[in-house]
């Protein structure tokens, strides 16, 4: 190859890679929710048909960040056989006198165990308004793949914790960045 | 600076038409110009990145925290708390800079741009690199990138203070909005952004040069190692450094339009962030000390008086070191909480690379067995660095175990083992180097007895100074923390004396250049014998400005 066109074709594979470190962002998504990567839970249409005799217990941890939101669990913990429905609930409360736009973000603990963690129904698929003063139960019914007692690597696995964290929506704070300068 | 004293006195010795100064240096399109152009940058940078680690080694002398906070109080700050909380700030902001200087604007440019610039066209027998005029654009924009970086030293954080103060891997969310706020963060993503659009073309330009102007009768494969080292060097950068931009593209977007790609509450995610980092990052480490294992080897081989062992071995290992460099990311983030099954991976992978860096340790030793070796400046060097490399191969193949590195992950273990394998592998070859071809690119003469006492004050010192390091982090002093418990004292104290050590032999090496300037004694083509047998050596020293009118033709077996 001529120089010039050695170095096009160089710089195409600079441009290459530039565009893969941005493509990452949904590669790594996909990746996160097909593999269970980092405890991502996964969305099931219809529960499996066995139940296993074997015993998990279920914990559920809720948090607020930056938000005028009280948020709690209704239970601490929850024993529930593989394959077996749990059902479970939290409550929310807008203490602030105005609208807050709120989106969870969650997965569970282990990160393993994210890839056999299945939700039928949760509050957490969707952005949702608490309107001021508002107190709101939610639901989330899920099971744990009987499948999980096949993994030599998920043996240890007795404890499953759930975890959400609720954000305020469209948080971007370019203002507050302005603001702040000293 | 004396260098350009020095080869501008000899502008008269050769036949050929210079430039003036200004169209010299400054609108410079001549590869050996603007080698000389990055060393001289590399030296200044050098000393900034150096001073600053004078000001972590000072504090860091004895528990408590003393020195830095009198120098807050003496820029103004209240003697208590206001002085005590400000330190603490500068001292984040200062171990950020150190690294980031040393890294991008002393080792890579010194190592690629200075003696890469210089050795590469000389070597492979090509006039000048491809892009003579590109060549210009990628030094000044380091030079940009270098002046926004200081700017960003003294430019608000947003968290009080000036500068940047969440490390040199400015993770999130240190790094956005809610770590910095201000505007220091901002300058640092536009200044390594123009670092590495610098560093992109500059790879660009050594890929097509290695490729396309070798020689007649040069191949591939026996082309000298240096020219080797480089090729692989800027094959990773072109590769390696648009990731990063990328991830840093995404960082100045997340803090200035609203995209959320490191928030968890727009769906984002930090720790991707470390595996865009370190997917440049590894890669990094490794551009930084190849071009030192390619200069090694022709100094080993020159003063053994013997071929290089193992010729395409030595090349093929450092083609596969790069290659493994791009699958071992995650080895620097263990800890982020990945299955067990993808830590054994990274572990494996990460042994693997202990392999081909064998085979180099090895064909070095290997060259020198039944060598006439003669112990001259470089030679010492190269023998230290080999030395120092090991020393820190083998933390590295410990902190390569994921099981271990969660005790040692963040400690002072991690900061002796890369300080071993760079600040005394990379630097100490990169010493080689300078005395190496000092007189070929200066045109005079150096004081051994002073190279030789820069060489012995360095390797004890910088010994003292990170060996202990090692002891400090096994019994669990975490890095970048300004304080510590009285019982990490003694550990601090010795490593703080080695920095004075290194001190003096940072002043030795300025002697010896001002030596070297004053008595200008006039150097020969080849000081260094038969051994020194590639083609810079056939041209005076210093080379005529342009070289190679009539390209060398190299014979089959004449080579490397």
């Amino acid at each position: 190859m001529k120089n010039r066109q050695l170095a096009i074709f160089l710089s195409g594979l600079g441009l290459g890679m530039l565009s893969l470190a941005f493509a990452s962002k949904p590669l790594y998504d996909t990746f996160c929710r097909i593999t269970g990567f980092g405890g991502t839970t996964q969305i099931a249409e219809q529960a499996p048909a066995d139940v296993l005799d074997r015993e998990v217990t279920v914990r559920f941890d809720a948090n607020v960040v930056d938000t005028p939101l009280s948020f709690r669990t209704l239970q601490t913990n929850m024993p529930i056989y593989l394959g077996e429905h749990g059902l479970a609930f939290f409550e929310i409360t807008n203490t602030s006198d105005s609208d807050v736009k709120v989106i969870a973000s969650y997965n569970v603990t282990p990160h393993k165990a994210g890839r056999f963690f299945n939700k039928l129904e949760c509050f957490c698929f969707e952005e949702r308004t608490i309107s001021a003063g508002d107190t709101k139960k939610l639901p989330v019914v899920f099971f744990i793949d009987p499948s999980l007692d096949q993994e030599r690597n998920l043996d240890d696995v007795r404890t499953i914790t759930l975890s959400y964290t609720y954000f305020e929506a469209d948080a971007f704070a370019g203002a507050a960045k302005t603001a702040s300068l000293n | 600076m004396p260098m350009d004293e020095l080869t501008a006195d000899h502008a008269h010795d050769d036949h050929d038409h210079r430039p003036g100064f200004f169209k010299r240096w400054f609108l410079s399109t001549n590869h050996k110009d603007i080698g000389t152009l990055y060393l001289v940058f590399a030296l200044i940078a050098g000393v900034v990145g150096y001073s600053l680690s004078g000001l972590i080694r000072l504090e860091l002398a004895e528990p408590g925290i003393g020195p830095m906070s009198q120098l807050m109080q003496f820029f103004g700050a209240q003697a208590g708390d206001e002085a005590i909380e400000q330190a603490k700030q500068f001292y984040n902001v200062v171990i950020t800079y150190h690294g980031l200087i040393m890294i991008f604007f002393m080792v890579m440019p010194a190592l690629i741009g200075g003696f890469g610039n210089w050795f590469v066209p000389l070597m492979i027998g090509a006039p000048d690199m491809a892009f003579p005029r590109m060549n210009n654009i990628s030094f000044w924009l380091t030079v940009a990138a270098f002046a926004l970086l200081m700017l960003s030293l003294f430019t608000p954080s947003g968290t009080g203070g000036n500068g940047f103060g969440g490390g040199w891997v400015l993770y999130p969310p240190l790094s956005s909005l809610k770590g910095h706020p201000g505007p220091a963060m901002d300058l640092l993503i536009l200044s390594l952004h123009t670092a590495g659009i610098a560093s992109i073309l500059g790879a660009i330009n050594f890929i097509v040069t290695i490729l396309n102007m070798r020689a007649p009768g040069m191949t591939l494969h026996n082309m000298p190692l240096f020219s080797w080292s480089i090729l692989v060097t800027a094959v990773l950068l072109l590769l390696a450094l648009p990731v990063l931009a990328g991830a840093l593209t995404m960082l100045l977007t997340d803090r200035n339009f609203g995209s959320q790609f490191f928030d968890p509450s727009g769906g984002g995610d930090p720790i991707m962030f470390q595996h865009l980092f370190w997917f440049f990052g590894h890669p990094e480490v490794y551009i930084m000390i190849l071009p030192a294992f390619g200069l090694v080897s022709h100094i080993i081989s020159t003063f053994s008086n013997k071929p290089i062992f193992g010729y395409l071995g030595m090349a093929y290992a450092m083609v596969s070191i790069g290659a493994i460099g791009f699958i071992v990311w995650a080895h620097h983030m263990y800890t982020v909480g990945m299955p067990s099954d993808m830590k054994a991976y990274f572990v494996a992978a990460t042994m693997v690379i202990a392999v081909p860096t064998g085979i180099k340790i090895f064909s070095w030793i290997a060259t020198m067995w039944g060598g006439s070796i003669s112990f001259e400046v470089p030679m010492v060097w190269a023998i230290g660095f080999i030395f120092l490399f090991t020393v820190g191969g083998v933390t590295g193949v410990v902190l390569a175990n994921a099981g271990i590195d969660h005790a040692l992950h963040d400690t002072y273990y991690v900061v002796a083992h890369f300080h071993y394998v760079l600040s005394l592998g990379a630097v100490f070859g990169l010493f080689a180097g300078w005395y190496y071809w000092f007189e070929k690119m200066f045109g005079v003469k150096y004081n051994k007895t002073l190279g030789l006492a820069h060489f012995w004050t360095m390797f004890i010192g910088s010994n003292v100074l990170f060996f202990p390091q090692h002891f400090l982090g096994l019994n669990g002093m975490p890095r970048r923390y300004i304080d510590y418990a009285d019982g990490f004292a003694l550990w601090h104290y010795w490593s703080s004396i080695g920095y004075a050590i290194t001190m003096v032999g940072t002043v030795i090496f300025f002697v010896s250049l001002v030596e070297a300037a004053i008595r200008r004694r006039k150097a020969e083509a080849n000081p260094w014998g038969p051994g020194a047998n590639t083609l810079e050596w056939t041209l005076p020293s210093p080379p005529p400005f342009h070289q190679f009118n009539e390209l060398p033709v190299i014979e089959p077996d004449k080579a490397h």
